[in-house]
């Protein structure tokens, strides 16, 4: 076993461990802190692939967390009010299924991503970060300009949706239910990794001309990559909503894009774990010393800055040497 | 029938001309010897036949069909494998990834490959960037052979290797040769070595095709006044 591997065992059973202390503590808002930090290394999981594997700077995957969020509480909020999304041509009414809110969320995220990574997948370098921020500050304001779902105020939703068997308002439930979603997630970035396309993808990052020599097109392994990666990232994007029982406009910032990106970077870019370690981290951050001063992003700002001057692969780099071969 | 044929190619790097009237044609089963002292337009003839590069004039072939208006991926696809000078393997990733991201269905896989190369499946686990020269560009090869290429193209395969790792190296392409009978087109600068398996030579000077024929009738005019040797 590897330090990477131990450092990653290790990762998960903090993140595990903690919310099973929180239980027996009676601390709830432990769990939910917890419950916060697998779904935003979830959202981390999803651009990893596009930033980490593919080399892809997207400051615009915000979207693809709103757009998740935003499907869920559509949804919710119709099955809710029992008033259909639409009737003809078709009827779409609300749902308050997980499962289903989740498939919507990924789908739709995975089309906005077809559609944006179509078009600034064409561009490369600082091009590329100032077209998909583009994309992110249209459909932003889009969403505030949207009166239907709540506008600038965002929309609530009374009750968390269902999942079959549980009771997903128990925090501890809930963190399951996340937990469980994210180490799936973390199994099929690791399976991507390792398939000739995630290979491929990795190699095209290095020199794209060897790729298209050896019979592959760089475009579309970089598309293909952003696909799944906003799909994973809306996911995230729709249990962090369920998590609130509330979607804003907020979810669809630029803000929100950066802290997706600052969660790689503090775990390490590309290293499969590197969210989840990054998300911990953000969130212990955001708890101790947001609860000190309103300025604490300052502190992480330091933090950053030290990570990219003396850790380039992040925490997990600075303990576990440099990136392998994948094992 | 040949399968790759250029004729009267022309190329440009933005306002430069770099070929002027490049033709040449290789036979299936055959070892062309692309040659010429430095900068007279070898690798530019191998980017335009892999689309690399676009030619602004003439005709490029590839078994009959012409693929001057493929882009270079679907080239690579259609058979064209190319082995790039100064190697080039994907540092970060091992020996085994190097191979697999590359592969496409067809008698090359991992295991024939090693056949080849047995030192690859010794380092099978080892990144790219931590292999001896030599190794990386047997790497290079077997990478280029993981597509299953009709036709091969190595690139000064063997500069700046040790003796011993030449060998090895022209060894193995003669094995190519005499196992395979894929077509090949080699560019290297020492004609002992080119000998060993080269059926014919082209020789390229400023950009133009100035000599074709059979490698045994190269003769000392030729190799002084297109070679300098």
């Amino acid at each position: 076993m590897t330090r990477e591997t131990l450092i990653n065992v290790a990762a998960l059973a903090v993140l595990l461990a903690v919310p099973l202390w929180a239980l027996m503590a009676d601390e709830p808002f432990i769990i939910t802190l917890a419950t916060r930090a697998a779904i935003f290394a979830l959202a981390g999981v999803g651009l990893n692939l596009a930033l980490g594997s593919g080399g892809l700077v997207s400051l615009g995957h915000a979207v693809f967390f709103g757009i998740g969020g935003y499907a869920m509480g559509i949804l919710a909020s119709h099955a809710q009010s029992y008033e259909p999304i639409m009737e003809a041509p078709f009827l779409i009414e609300g749902t308050k299924s997980m499962p289903m809110i989740w498939l919507v969320a990924m789908v739709t995220s995975a089309l906005a991503a077809l559609a944006i990574g179509a078009l600034s997948l064409r561009t490369s370098g600082v091009y590329f970060i100032m077209i998909t921020l583009a994309f992110g500050q249209m459909i932003y304001y889009f969403a505030i300009s949207w009166p239907a779902y709540g506008g600038e105020d965002g929309l609530s939703i009374y009750v968390r949706n269902e999942f079959p068997g549980l009771n997903t308002l128990v925090p501890m439930q809930f963190f399951g239910l996340c937990f469980a979603i994210l180490c799936l997630a973390l199994l099929l970035m690791n399976a991507i990794h390792k398939s000739a396309f995630g290979l491929a993808l990795s190699a095209a990052r290095q020199n794209e001309t060897r790729v298209l020599s050896v019979g592959m097109k760089p475009y579309h392994l970089r598309l293909v990559a952003f696909v799944i990666s906003g799909a994973v990232t809306g996911l995230a994007g729709a249990l962090f909503a369920d998590l609130n029982r509330f979607v804003s406009p907020t979810m669809l910032s630029w803000q929100m894009s950066g802290e997706i990106i600052i969660f790689i970077i503090i775990g390490g870019v590309g290293r499969l774990f590197g969210p989840v370690i990054g998300a911990m981290i953000f969130i212990l951050l955001e708890h101790t010393l947001g609860g000190l001063s309103e300025f604490w992003h300052v502190y992480l700002g330091a933090l950053l800055l030290g990570i990219v001057l003396f850790a380039k692969g992040g925490v997990i780099g600075a303990f576990a040497g440099r990136e392998k071969a994948h094992d | 029938m040949s399968l790759i044929e250029l004729k009267s190619v022309a190329a440009f790097y933005g306002p430069s001309q770099a070929l002027f009237d490049v033709s040449l044609d290789v036979g299936e089963g055959e070892v062309l010897a692309l040659m010429g002292r430095n900068g007279m337009g070898k690798t530019t003839t191998v980017k335009v036949m892999c689309r690399l590069l676009k030619n602004s004039d003439g005709a490029v072939q590839f078994g009959g069909q012409d693929i001057g208006g493929l882009p270079s991926f679907k080239a690579a696809r259609l058979g064209i494998g190319l082995v790039p000078e100064g190697r080039r393997c994907f540092a970060n990733l091992s020996v085994y990834e190097n191979l697999i991201a590359a592969a496409r269905k067809g008698a090359w896989d991992f295991t024939a490959v090693c056949r080849l190369f047995p030192r690859l499946e010794e380092r099978m686990d080892q990144s790219a960037a931590s292999l001896s020269g030599g190794e990386q560009q047997m790497l290079a090869i077997g990478r280029a052979l993981m597509t299953n290429p009709k036709l091969l193209i190595l690139d000064e395969a063997t500069e700046g290797l040790a003796p011993v790792i030449r060998q090895e190296i022209w060894e193995a392409v003669a094995k190519l040769k005499a196992e395979t009978g894929m077509a090949i087109i080699a560019i290297d600068k020492s004609l002992k070595e080119l000998g060993q398996v080269a059926d014919r030579a082209v020789i390229l000077e400023k950009g133009r095709t100035v000599w074709t024929g059979g490698f045994d009738t190269l003769g000392p005019e030729e190799t002084d006044r297109y070679l300098g040797i």
